[in-house]
């Protein structure tokens, strides 16, 4: 019995497997429905871009609309990202870092949005900042409209992706713990030199983690974005917006290029988001694991 | 400070970040929902009701509920096959297919909702198979059932992955040795301890597709009574300028979230108080 080996029998499997035809068998319907599921209307998004020729392709995108939309798109993300991070530090710092009542109750109210669908957060903020409302109407008497104008797409973007880094930081900061942190008080440092000398670089990967994903939706957002921005052509209309004006004007071609770039930018986000779950896998943590 | 219950602590920085906190959750959501709940309370409860109990706001919210339903059900099939087979299977690529699975939550909704009905659509790819075979899916509920599916398609997966991935081989040893057969360890053993992280996800699934916008319309073909969803409509009554209207669908859908949200919690409990962890 010292080898055990090669006393099994041919067809000798672990207990704690399946069988080699059933193997194959379950990884091919996955493949098979990820493929048909998933892969086929990424894939079809370039075909279409590429129908006619990728000069046709090229042109589309940089035509005026095409631009502006593109520059409003990335003007959007570049403000509400950042808020996003500096909201998510403080909400994960507040929780984490100290003990008060209502805690449970404040966690569910920043993931509340997530389970509100876009058009409603949207309609939200019509009622509040539109011009029919006492705050809007005022803002709006005031030269500063907030709905089918800039601040109105910023809102509601920073609406659909507000869990996003609070969310990713908060597990890891429980994780963590305080003890690190007091040391540092304890040994003389400021506040904020205990938050970006100890803090910040324990939770960078976490906290990078979550803007990707934060970053991603805010370029893609749809439904809430198109209830408040009024879809003014080349003013307030974001990439997805104008994606859909061209595709309701059979502009194929120039709708699916501009798909085409989101989507390149979705898989890159893929990408970076893969390979910081493979490098820092211990750091990203409990939200990973989850 | 007491007052408030909270805890002597050395840690600075908690009136900063209290602050930023709660200004960001007033101005973003607790403002804007509120407003949304007091124009509903302004037009009237009796009001509210009237302009849902309508037959055209019963079939989309039906429609956007029946189908979201079934697209979770189908994501909770595939999607605890897909945890399977990505978990415990050992082939080519798995870790690049691992990666791809994600791929529904990087896309924005817009861009699959225009793939998809160039696919679905009769002169489409998989639409001209259907036409081949005397069906229809684009701008019929099947094409809304198929964005749903795509919308939700990674939540059971990644809920239940790591669940497999925890599992201790000794239990399916153990359940061998008694004499069970695969197939029943794989019914009895492994998938009642799948089964809360399952139902996360398909709760999750479920919710992202009752609200779900922007993949559906370009398929749905959106008409009244027959493939027209719920967030649309808050979408027509505002581009008529009735805004009562679309707060009391739009508080409607808030209630079916929040009856959902609440649905999550207690499977989150309850699965705690059965296998300890989540």
């Amino acid at each position: 019995m010292s080898d055990g080996t090669q006393t099994l029998p041919a067809k000798w499997r672990p207990v704690t497997e399946e069988s080699r035809p059933v193997r194959i068998a379950l990884i091919a319907a996955a493949l098979a429905g990820l493929a048909v599921l998933v892969l086929a209307p990424l894939v079809v998004v370039f075909a279409e871009a590429l129908a006619r020729g990728a000069a046709e392709a090229v042109a589309s995108l940089v035509q005026p609309d095409a631009r502006a939309a593109v520059k409003l798109t990335l003007l959007v993300a570049a403000v509400a990202v950042p808020v996003n991070a500096v909201f998510g530090i403080a909400a994960a710092w507040t929780i984490t870092k100290f003990d008060f009542r209502g805690k449970a109750f404040l966690i569910t109210l920043i993931d509340l949005p997530f389970s509100i669908s876009p058009v409603v957060a949207g309609l939200a903020l019509v009622l509040l900042f539109g011009t029919n409302s006492l705050v809007g109407g005022w803002l709006v008497a005031s030269g500063f409209p907030i709905i089918f104008a800039l601040p109105g797409i910023v809102l509601a973007t920073i609406f659909v992706t507000f869990p996003f880094v609070a969310r990713e930081l908060i597990p890891v900061m429980i994780e963590q713990g305080r003890a690190e942190e007091e040391a540092a008080l304890t040994l003389g440092a400021s506040g904020w030199r205990a938050f970006l000398t100890v803090t910040l670089p324990n939770i960078k990967w976490a906290l990078l983690y979550g803007v990707l994903l934060c970053n991603a939706r805010a370029m893609g957002e749809f439904g809430a974005v198109a209830v408040v921005s009024g879809k003014i052509r080349g003013q307030t209309a974001t990439m997805p917006i104008t994606i859909e004006m061209m595709y309701n004007e059979y502009l194929s071609v120039a709708a699916f290029s501009l798909a085409a770039v989101l989507a390149l930018l979705g898989l890159l986000t893929l990408a970076l988001k893969t390979v910081l779950e493979w490098r820092h896998a211990d750091q990203l943590a409990a939200s990973r694991r989850h | 400070m007491r007052a408030l219950g909270i805890q002597k602590s050395p840690m600075p920085g908690f009136a900063l970040g209290m602050g930023i906190t709660m200004t960001m959750l007033s101005l973003i959501v607790v403002l804007p929902v509120g407003a949304l709940l007091a124009q509903g309370a302004g037009y009237g409860l009796e009001n509210v009701w009237t302009t849902v109990n309508t037959p055209r706001v019963w079939a989309a919210l039906y429609l956007s509920f029946r189908l979201a339903f079934f697209a979770a059900l189908f994501n909770l099939a595939f999607g605890t096959l897909l945890a399977w087979v990505l978990a415990r299977y050992d082939f080519p690529g798995r870790r690049l297919v691992d990666a791809f699975v994600d791929l529904p939550f990087a896309l924005p909704t817009a861009v699959a909702g225009i793939a998809l009905t160039a696919l679905y659509a009769p002169n489409g790819v998989f639409g001209g198979i259907a036409r081949e075979l005397g069906g229809k899916i684009a701008y019929t509920q099947w094409g809304i059932l198929v964005a749903l599916i795509f919308v939700g398609l990674p939540f059971v997966t990644r809920t239940v992955q790591p669940v497999i991935a925890e599992i201790e081989q000794e239990v399916e040893e153990a359940s061998a040795t008694l004499g069970a057969e695969r197939f029943y360890t794989l019914r009895r053993v492994i998938l009642p301890m799948l089964l809360p992280a399952a139902l996360t996800g398909f709760a999750l699934s479920l919710a992202r597709a009752v609200g779900e916008y922007g993949s559906v319309i370009f398929i749905a073909g959106n008409l009244p009574l027959k493939t027209e969803i719920a967030p649309l409509l808050i979408v027509i009554k505002l581009e008529e300028f009735d805004y009562d209207g679309a707060a009391a669908i739009g508080i409607a859908m808030l209630l079916i979230s929040f009856s959902m949200l609440l649905a999550i919690n207690l499977i989150q409990i309850w699965s705690r108080r059965r296998i300890g962890h989540v």
